[in-house]
């Protein structure tokens, strides 16, 4: 294998989309579920670079196979720019050398959509007929000569996930050609070619592509619903010649994902995921784990290790030694964090996330979820953010790309922000509310939060200008995920994350270093005080833990632990850290993720509120 | 009628997708405007489930209000229909050939 000397440079933002001259750029493109990543796995072995789209936060991976450059592309249904992915998409395919589109045997009528798209671009393909094993089992033959001569372009079976016809593919993109197209859409593309250069983006403008009309000067033409059904005439016909489907069946697995629509058993297989991730990420992993890493690990070995490194060097006291190794020295509270804290729970995340997107589960929450989510503006989609946000907001607030629009990532933002304890507030919530009171004082501080959230969430969708996208999905077949796969992609995205975020916390850091350096942090505690005393009707003392709250809001509940309160205070303390700001790490993803202007927006509102809801508790409970 | 109204189990006309992306969209998973789907069904979760060429695609309740179809013939051969409803049929005299 050549060593990836070309995939390297490429951490500084963009992919390495340029191949170096003599290679030739190999598309990897297809639907989503189709299992186009196992090939890319196979094609590009361990040298695989996974990086950020400029622009956008859809990842994209490259590598190499011999001398060429395999990029991998989101999974889409067809090349446009309705979202991110698909943009992403459309920009690596319209620069392709070669094509390689891997469809699903079992769903070829929407797959081949794709294909003909990618055909009508004259873009020289090969079709891996993936899955070709599970067709079989449906009693579903496909004449895949037949499909071949039909489509102009070589066409291989392959079952991916045991490897079964990886070598023929790769010895057909020798043979790749652009495969037959309708002569009359070629006309018209034709006649606009020497306007916008390829035919690619000649097809994308007759489309009405918005995006790539504007790149050349020239005026999108609304043809798309006639060429798209005309593109579904095509296919249709075509899957009617080469498919012969003799099982009308519904197999067992067909029959359980449909019962997992229905309420009787989805709901309660929904609580049992639900229950089975949380104990793993929010009990396992953010106590027993990130209690070793960040404790024993960090703060015991390697912080103590870094401060007589420091103090050698700057010497033990003073300004630069506090900046860099104190409470929150940027080098110790940084590597902590991130080392100790962000990355076992990143790993927990992403292995939960790719077990759930692998085994089509995923789809079925955001079905069951959709009627609730509707009426707090999102749709059934928004459940996953939602409930990774119960694990941690920092990885959650990541997860509202998926979302349809920018006004839905801001009301999921918003409502994860303000509303929802993350696991590691939530063992010191479980802990305080057992002892002041058991269940009904646990009860009460259910209801009043979920009262919160359902407030800022119908407010947010009633006043939020715009309007959210309604669920438009399809379900994919249940299937066993595969370890290799999840852990693979587990590993790339953990890594991206952590290359993402260390910059942010090293800065976040900082900042905090020069507050308390400067006295800033005790003034704001002296600041406090008498909100706390007068209006939330808490002893003077809970002010520190609302400071020790802008940091990490399981600090802030911890503190509140140290306190000594009894009965209704801690309800009313309770929920006021709970919706205070979140902490820091969260702050800055948000920021990151949302801008400046709505991340202030959110940390001051969840102050007003926080304060404002605590303390009309504080109150009424007192009458009562 | 509206998606929203299609009876469980029934094979529908798609008649009118009025948004556009969605149109899109669902040209793309195989529905234009004019496929009979295999079947349709409101979930009582929420959702809309239609199946197409051995396909689901999930539609949010909103969009399948502003979607127009109309019912094409009888329901799937094996599709859940209530008992209640098969004795109807039943009784209107064998409208199952």
């Amino acid at each position: 294998m050549t060593p990836p000397e070309g995939t390297s440079h490429s951490c500084h933002g963009g992919v390495s989309v340029e191949a170096p001259p003599g290679a030739r750029k190999i598309v990897l493109v297809g639907n989503p579920n189709v299992g186009k990543s196992l090939f890319f796995n196979a094609f590009t072995g361990l040298y695989v670079d996974v990086s950020n789209f400029p622009g956008t936060t859809v990842t994209i991976s490259s590598g190499r196979m011999g001398d060429d450059v395999v990029l991998d592309t989101p999974g889409v249904y067809g090349v446009s720019s309705f979202n991110d992915e698909e943009i992403v998409a459309r920009d690596i395919i319209m620069e392709a050398d070669v094509v390689v589109n891997v469809v699903d045997a079992v769903h070829l009528e929407r797959d081949l959509f794709l294909t003909q798209q990618v055909l009508d671009m004259g873009l020289p393909t090969v079709v891996a007929l993936n899955m070709i094993d599970e067709a079989e089992a449906r009693d579903t033959r496909i004449d895949a000569e037949e499909l071949s001569d039909r489509l102009g372009v070589p066409v291989v079976p392959t079952v991916a996930i045991v490897r079964k016809g990886f070598d023929q593919v790769r010895a057909a993109i020798d043979r790749a050609c652009p495969g037959v197209s309708d002569p009359l859409l070629r006309d018209r593309m034709l006649a606009l070619l020497d306007r916008v250069g390829t035919l690619p983006e000649a097809l994308l403008v007759l489309e009405g592509d918005p995006y790539i009309a504007e790149r050349h000067g020239v005026e999108a033409q609304g043809l798309r619903d006639e060429i798209y059904l005309d593109r579904r005439r095509r296919v249709n016909e075509l899957v009617a010649r080469v498919v012969e489907r003799r099982g009308e069946g519904l197999d067992l697995r067909l029959r359980l994902g449909q019962a997992l629509l229905r309420p009787l058993l989805g709901f309660p297989m929904l609580a049992a995921v639900l229950f089975v991730m949380y104990e793993i990420i929010g009990v396992f992993v953010a106590q027993t784990v990130v209690g070793f890493t960040e404790g024993s690990l960090m703060q015991g070995y390697v912080e103590p290790a870094i401060r007589t490194a420091v103090a050698t060097v700057v010497g033990p006291e003073g300004v630069v030694y506090e900046l860099l190794a104190g409470e929150f020295g940027v080098l110790t509270l940084t590597i902590t964090y991130i080392l100790g804290l962000l990355l076992p729970l990143v790993i927990g995340f992403y292995v939960m996330l790719s077990l759930l997107e692998d085994s089509g589960y995923l789809p079925r929450i955001a079905a069951l979820a959709d009627r609730a989510m509707t009426a707090i503006g999102l749709n059934g989609r928004a459940i996953i953010p939602m409930i990774l946000g119960f694990g941690c907001i920092t990885m959650a607030t990541i997860t509202t790309r998926i979302l349809g629009n920018e006004r839905e990532r801001k009301i999921a933002t918003a409502l994860m922000a303000f509303a929802i304890p993350c696991s590691a507030q939530l063992g010191v919530i479980t802990a305080l509310l057992a002892a002041a009171g058991g269940p009904a004082m646990a009860a009460l501080y259910v209801a009043v939060m979920v009262l919160v959230f359902g407030v800022i969430g119908l407010g947010m969708a009633r006043y939020l200008p715009g309007s959210s996208t309604d669920l438009l999905i399809d379900l994919p077949p249940l299937r066993l995920p595969r370890p290799v796969n999840v852990l693979t992609k587990t590993y790339h995205k953990t890594v991206m994350f952590i290359r993402e975020v260390s910059l942010y916390f090293a800065v976040g850091a900082l900042l905090l270093g020069v507050l308390q350096v400067s006295g800033a942090l005790v003034a704001a505690q002296d600041f406090v005080a008498p909100l706390t005393e007068r209006w939330l009707l808490l002893p003077r003392e809970a002010a520190t833990a609302f400071i020790m709250g802008f940091v990490r809001r399981d600090f802030g509940a911890a503190g509140l632990y140290s306190l000594g309160l009894s009965g209704t205070s801690v309800l009313v303390a309770l929920v006021t850290i709970t919706l205070f700001v979140p902490c820091i790490a969260s702050v800055l993803v948000i920021m990151k993720e949302r801008g400046r202007v709505f991340t202030a927006f959110t940390w001051a509102g969840s102050l007003v509120l926080a304060f404002g809801v605590g303390g009309i508790l504080a109150h009424a409970v007192s009458w009562v | 009628m509206t998606l929203l109204q299609a009876r469980r189990g029934r094979k529908v006309r798609i008649v009118q997708i009025p948004d556009e992306r969605a149109r899109a969209q669902c040209v793309r998973f195989g529905i234009g405007e004019g496929t009979v789907v295999d079947s349709a069904e409101v979930l009582r979760v929420g959702p809309v489930l239609v199946r197409h060429c051995n396909q689901e695609i999930c539609l949010g309740r909103n969009l399948a209000a502003r979607i127009q179809v109309e019912e094409d013939g009888l329901p799937v051969e094996g599709a859940r229909v209530s008992a209640v409803r098969r004795l109807r049929q039943r009784l209107r005299g064998g409208s199952r050939a």
